[in-house]
């Protein structure tokens, strides 16, 4: 069997380190994510989930565990090293879309491979216009991003973290700024890529109808895992 | 998207697109901080060239002379009282000693264009009963064109010399009431008098000049001057007048011949030219550094306004270089647009400044043009002020956590 997606083993973060605030806000998080698995995850506000995905992301070094991602160690990587590695294996989706707001829909969705290949080319932009026809967005490709609809631009920020057909997506509340009817549309199209691509996902949600759709439900409060498990033993919404 | 493009072009491009009234904005500022600069430097070119023309058109970058004669007290014993005051002799008219060695050895010299010999000094032109005070000045035609471009002064007449032909000035033409192929006698202080025919009148473009100057074959002034076989001073022309102070020190120290540049002669003139083009040299900065304020306070609050956008390009890989070079490009086309458009507006001023600087007669008070070296170094400079002034907005987009960017 490969390597799972992502380890996290006895991750701690702390902010402010070395001041007389500092306060640590995971206190050693033991996490697994196997290929093609589809998670939830919950907590209260202020819980660390956010504080999780940065880390999870790459975007954050932890103070202490060790994080794997596709069976490499971050803690052995430079800064580059861990570029190149966010930029082949994890998407992100954020609540806000943050789609670059000079350039079309399609150009949007090319926007990770541009900068990694550094010139565009026909074979991204027919990657990028497969990806928005998946999201059911063909005939706004060529809109700029900002005369979009919120509930499409999320759905071209979807399509934009499957450019790079990553090995991991993290949705930070994708779905926190949209209306019932475009959160499930959303939620429809990351749950499609999961089945079609075996993407993994790991999506931040206060939404409870969303998360029992998941396969696995994982709780975090107060900086610890306090459940783990599939939707039916999930404890009720917080 | 332009397939030959980088990211970092493709997006600097977009980024200046879409904040197009912004963009055009700080154009703008660039263009009339190019145009003045351009138009500043143009018009003080022309002024100087003028100023030098007008100068070398009667006169050479170096002139050779003989050594100022001193007086010296006959004894100088240790202890023995001498006179504090030492009187100065007049200086007479003197030969430079072995000049045909010196100007041989001048026409030799690498940075030396033309060397003439000329033997020069007061005299009289009379004619009739009227007679005006001249400077003589004898010279080897072929030598002498190539220091002072008589032939493109003459205004009647050839400017060929024989031993018995005279070409004088405008002015003394009217004074002396001369046309061309009168006599006129000319005598001096030794009281040598020969009568000599006019065969070209010139122009010098100054009416002191004009009045004064007669030309004479060498061998001519030679003879009414007292001279024979001699010459009173040397003419030297040189590759880059700026230089000539340089020229004129190796010249004087190599020959022992006093050497005496136009920059020495005209100590004044060329302190003002100094400090014209000093006072330029601020200017340009000023506006440049004003100019540099616009373009990085634009792209700063424009980093301000993209830092959502700036940390999701992080997240999906981008890295800080290219971050900065989005940013540093914005400035260089900035700058690099504002130097194209400030180039143009500095040709409309120009044309504007053409209609009304004007003498009464029509004609133009001097001549100024906008070069291509110019405009060369104008793109070059308003390019470079936008690059420098767009790398601390620059560092500060590369710069960014993407958590803070995205997070905030
Ligand atoms: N950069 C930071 N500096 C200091 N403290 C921080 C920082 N980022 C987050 N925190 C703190 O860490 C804790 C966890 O924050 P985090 O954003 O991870 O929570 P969350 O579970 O995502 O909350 P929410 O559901 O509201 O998004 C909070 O107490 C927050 O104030
Ligand atoms: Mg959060």
């Amino acid at each position: 069997m490969a390597d799972p997606v992502l380890r996290l083993a006895g991750i701690r973060k702390a902010y402010n380190v070395g001041t007389p605030i500092e306060t640590e806000v995971l206190h050693g998080i033991d996490l697994t994510l196997a290929r093609g698995e589809f998670c939830a995850l919950i907590g209260p506000s202020g819980s660390g989930k956010s504080t999780l995905l940065n880390v999870i992301g790459l975007l954050d070094r932890p103070t202490g565990g060790q994080v794997h991602i596709e069976g490499h160690d971050i803690a052995a990587l430079d800064d580059a090293a861990i570029t190149d590695l966010r930029s082949r294996s994890i998407g992100f989706v954020f609540q806000y879309h943050y789609l670059i707001s000079a350039f079309t829909a399609v150009e949007n969705v090319m926007m990770p491979l541009l900068v990694r290949r550094g010139f565009p080319d026909a074979a991204m932009r027919h990657t990028a216009e497969t990806l928005l026809d998946r999201v059911g967005l063909s005939p706004w490709k060529d809109n700029m991003a900002s005369a979009m609809s919120g509930g499409q631009q999320q759905r071209v920020a979807i399509a934009r973290a499957l450019a790079m057909n990553p090995a991991l997506v993290l949705a930070d509340e994708p779905t926190g700024n949209l209306d019932t009817k475009s959160a499930d549309a959303a939620f429809a199209l990351m749950r499609k890529a999961n089945q079609d691509s075996g993407t993994t996902f790991l999506i931040v949600t206060h939404n409870m109808d969303l998360a029992r759709r998941c396969d696995r439900i994982i709780e975090v409060v107060d900086g610890r895992i306090t459940a783990d498990g599939p939707p039916h033993a999930a404890p009720m919404p917080v | 998207m332009n397939r030959l493009l980088p990211f970092e072009w493709i997006a600097a491009v977009r980024f200046l697109r879409e904040g197009l009234a912004q963009t055009a904005l700080i154009v703008t500022g660039v263009a009339v901080g190019v145009a003045v600069i351009v138009f500043m430097s143009a018009l003080l070119a022309g002024l100087q060239a003028d100023f030098l023309r007008r100068m070398f058109s009667s006169q050479a970058h170096i002139v050779l002379l003989p050594p100022d004669e001193v007086a010296r007290p006959l004894r100088q014993e240790a202890g023995a009282a001498v006179l504090a005051t030492v009187i100065r002799p007049s200086q007479r008219l003197r030969s430079i000693d072995q000049w045909q060695g010196a100007r041989d050895q001048l026409r030799r010299w690498p940075a030396v264009t033309a060397v003439s010999a000329m033997a020069s000094g007061a005299a009289f032109a009379v004619r009739g009963d009227v007679s005006k005070a001249i400077t003589l000045m004898g010279v080897e035609p072929e030598d002498f064109y190539r220091v002072v471009a008589i032939p493109d002064k003459i205004v009647a007449g050839s400017p060929r010399l024989g031993v018995e032909d005279v070409l004088i000035g405008t002015q003394l033409a009217i004074d002396l009431g001369i046309a061309l192929g009168d006599k006129i006698r000319i005598s001096t202080a030794i009281g040598a008098t020969q009568t000599l025919t006019v065969v070209g009148i010139f122009d010098l473009g100054n009416k002191g000049a004009n009045q004064r100057t007669v030309l004479v074959t060498l061998r001519t002034a030679q003879a009414l001057l007292g001279l024979v076989g001699g010459a009173t001073s040397i003419d030297v022309t040189v590759t880059d007048p700026y230089a000539a102070e340089d020229v004129a020190q190796a010249i004087a120290a190599a020959t022992g011949v006093r050497a005496d540049s136009w920059i020495r002669t005209n100590a004044d003139f060329f302190s003002f030219v100094n400090s014209q083009n000093l006072s330029n040299a601020a200017i340009r900065l000023f506006v440049a550094i004003s100019v540099a304020f616009g373009i990085a306070s634009v792209l700063v609050v424009s980093v301000v306004q993209k830092s959502k956008e700036i940390g999701i390009l992080r997240a999906m890989g981008a890295s800080r270089g290219q971050i900065l070079r989005v940013f540093l490009i914005q400035g260089g086309i900035v700058g690099f647009l504002g130097s194209l458009l400030g180039s143009s507006l500095a040709g409309i001023i120009l044309a504007f400044w053409r209609s009304f600087a004007r003498r009464a007669d029509g004609t133009l008070l001097f001549p100024v043009s906008i070069g291509t070296q110019l405009l060369l170094l104008a793109a070059l400079l308003a390019t470079a002020t936008g690059l420098l002034a767009a790398i601390l907005p620059a560092l500060r987009a590369a710069r960014l956590d993407p958590v803070v960017a995205i997070r905030g």
